[in-house]
């Protein structure tokens, strides 16, 4: 169908041949105080005039690039290199999904089964899905696949569920298992602790790495706690931390759901985002979403198929290991570009200046007079104490170009005085340096 | 297609065959060939109890997955492991070699609820 309006002409052609007089005469149905009303907008603008408004309304954004940028609690700031969007953006992979018409786009099927690959070693599973709308919607979907796994309705429905794992994701999990005979219990111990607690009712333990609060804990601990108890460990995870530290897969983790973003897609405002998702391979059946496998065509040539479909709701309709899932195909792209641009060791670089720059800022922040930094082991992100209402120290911090991070009252409002800062490979040394002069004056 | 005269039938495909105080189910040669070639066969766990009709396991092909139903109310008894490492028995020789799992019926009278092979060959000549 061409994207060309329907003209004039077209309308008068249309409109006569069914006998209305006007458009307005399809409407006569609905009631008039039921109809959109009349918007009161201003006249068309010509092209330019329309850029000089939108460039106007967008030097009003914040950005990171233009800022001292230490926020992160979800999305993250990490550099793109030029490599990823020249490519993803190639015309070649105009279609923002995943083919229904798989053979005819090989070229699609490749760049998802390297994706594939290449997450999957990152992450320790033996198999990563074509993606899911975000890493939330994935940590939920390893939830119902838990859940399947375990043999659905009637047998184990309990949920161990570590409270440090960020509050807008409890909330997407909640939401999905909600129509599921499920019970979700939060437990406020680190992993091992939680996973300690699963019982012979518990389905799932479901542990971050790191946690929102950054705290990394003992994975291996929670692997056998969890497994002792006949559950599965379902891990969320930070890709770019996976650069460093052992991956999930590697110490234990049964399926593993991560955040795409930070691999070579920007922040934009929340999304899209890319859901990764991942599982063993005596879990593949119950993995949701779509597969692409390496396969020889008759003459033993290489080529990319969707495979193990029968999980599917084109196959399986209603039985289907899950009916709501989608690939986000663009983020992918990105992804995959992204991870293989940088390469094992680019990863590595990424994650260690990651790690020492944040481990920078926060022994200068441990060092001003009323803060505290309350991290044992972390990564990129840590939280700190903060003498006045973080709020406040946000605010003040803001009129001179710095972002200090997320106050956590946002989400918790008891929690006034405390700070989550997140420090990537894009913070130079001066603004971690700003950053800190800024706290101890912005503070007294 | 083969229809064994041992055995009764489900119209969803299933057969039951008498062994002892047990039956073995498993999938027509009708079935088999609908499906085509099957990769993987998944059943429930041995010692579940199940009543008639009710979902006791998938076999999937590379076309299709069905699942399949329990012609006979009762308890499962045992599972066919040797499907898998070789799902394609179920295509080679689904009365013998290829069958399914194996029950211990709780409602004996439950058998002549199903198709004997002369009404399940002309339930099949329907499709």
């Amino acid at each position: 169908m061409p994207y060309i309006a329907a003209t004039d002409a077209d309308r008068a052609a249309m409109l006569e041949r069914i006998g209305a007089a006007d458009v307005e005469e399809l409407f006569s149905d609905i009631p008039s105080s039921a109809r959109f009303p009349v918007l009161d907008l201003p006249p068309p603008l010509s092209e330019m005039e329309a850029m000089r408004e939108i460039e106007a309304l967008a030097a009003r954004n914040l950005s990171a690039s233009s800022s001292a940028w230490f926020l992160g609690a979800g999305a993250y700031y990490h550099f793109i290199p030029a490599v990823v969007p020249a490519i993803a953006s190639r015309g070649e992979f105009l279609s923002a999904y995943t083919p229904y018409q798989p053979e005819v786009s090989q070229g699609t099927l490749q760049a998802i089964f390297e994706y594939q690959s290449m997450a999957a070693a990152l992450l320790g599973m033996d198999v990563v899905n074509a993606s899911h709308y975000d890493g939330a919607t994935a940590l939920a979907e390893a939830l119902l696949m838990a859940y399947n796994a375990a043999g659905g309705a009637g047998t184990r429905d309990r949920v161990v569920l570590c409270a440090d794992i960020h509050p807008e994701y409890k909330e997407v999990i909640r939401s999905y298992l909600s129509a599921y005979s499920a019970r979700v219990d939060e437990i406020d111990l680190p992993p091992e602790g939680a996973a300690a607690l699963a019982d012979a009712s518990t389905f799932c333990v479901v542990a971050p790495y790191p946690g929102f609060s950054g705290a990394i804990g003992d994975l291996a601990a929670a692997a056998a706690a969890t497994h002792a108890a006949g559950a599965l460990l379902v891990v969320q995870a930070d890709p770019i931390m996976c650069g460093l530290l052992k991956s999930p897969g590697e110490l234990g983790a049964d399926i593993v759901a991560a955040e795409g973003q930070a691999l070579g897609n920007p922040m934009c405002f929340g999304g899209p985002f890319l859901g990764m998702m991942g599982a063993k391979a005596g879990l593949v059946r119950k993995l949701p979403g779509r597969l692409v496998g390496q396969a020889k065509d008759a003459a033993g040539r290489r080529g990319f198929v969707l495979t193990l479909t029968a999980r599917e709701q084109h196959i399986r309709r209603e039985k289907a290991v899950s009916n709501i899932c989608s690939n986000q195909g663009l983020a992918m792209l990105q992804a995959c570009v992204y991870l293989a641009a940088m390469g094992r060791s680019g990863l590595r670089a990424v994650a260690e200046l990651c790690w020492n720059k944040s481990h920078y800022a926060a022994s200068l922040i441990a060092g001003i007079p009323g803060f505290a930094v309350r991290a044992d082991r972390f990564f990129k992100e840590f939280l700190v104490e903060t003498p006045i209402p973080a709020e406040d120290l946000a605010a003040k911090l803001s009129r001179r170009g710095v972002v200090p991070g997320l106050p956590l009252s946002r989400y918790y409002p008891e929690r006034k005085r405390e700070l989550l800062v997140c420090v990537t490979e894009m913070c130079t040394r001066g603004q971690i340096e700003l950053l800190a002069a800024s706290l101890e004056e912005a503070s007294r | 297609m083969k229809i064994d005269p041992e055995c009764r039938y489900r119209s969803t495909h299933e057969y039951a065959r008498k062994d002892g105080s047990e039956i073995v189910v498993g999938i027509s040669d009708h079935a088999q060939e609908a499906l085509g070639d099957i990769v993987f066969v998944e059943m429930v766990e041995v010692g579940k109890t199940v009543a008639q009709g009710e979902a006791v396991g998938v076999v999937e092909s590379v076309k299709a997955a069905s699942d399949i139903y329990a012609p006979m109310s009762g308890t499962i008894k045992a599972l066919n492991t040797a499907l898998q490492g070789d799902p394609s028995l179920v295509n080679k020789d689904c009365y013998g070699a290829g069958w399914l799992l194996r029950m211990s019926p709780s409602k004996p009278a439950e058998w002549e609820s199903l198709l004997d092979p002369a009404a399940y060959e002309k339930e099949t000549g329907k499709d």
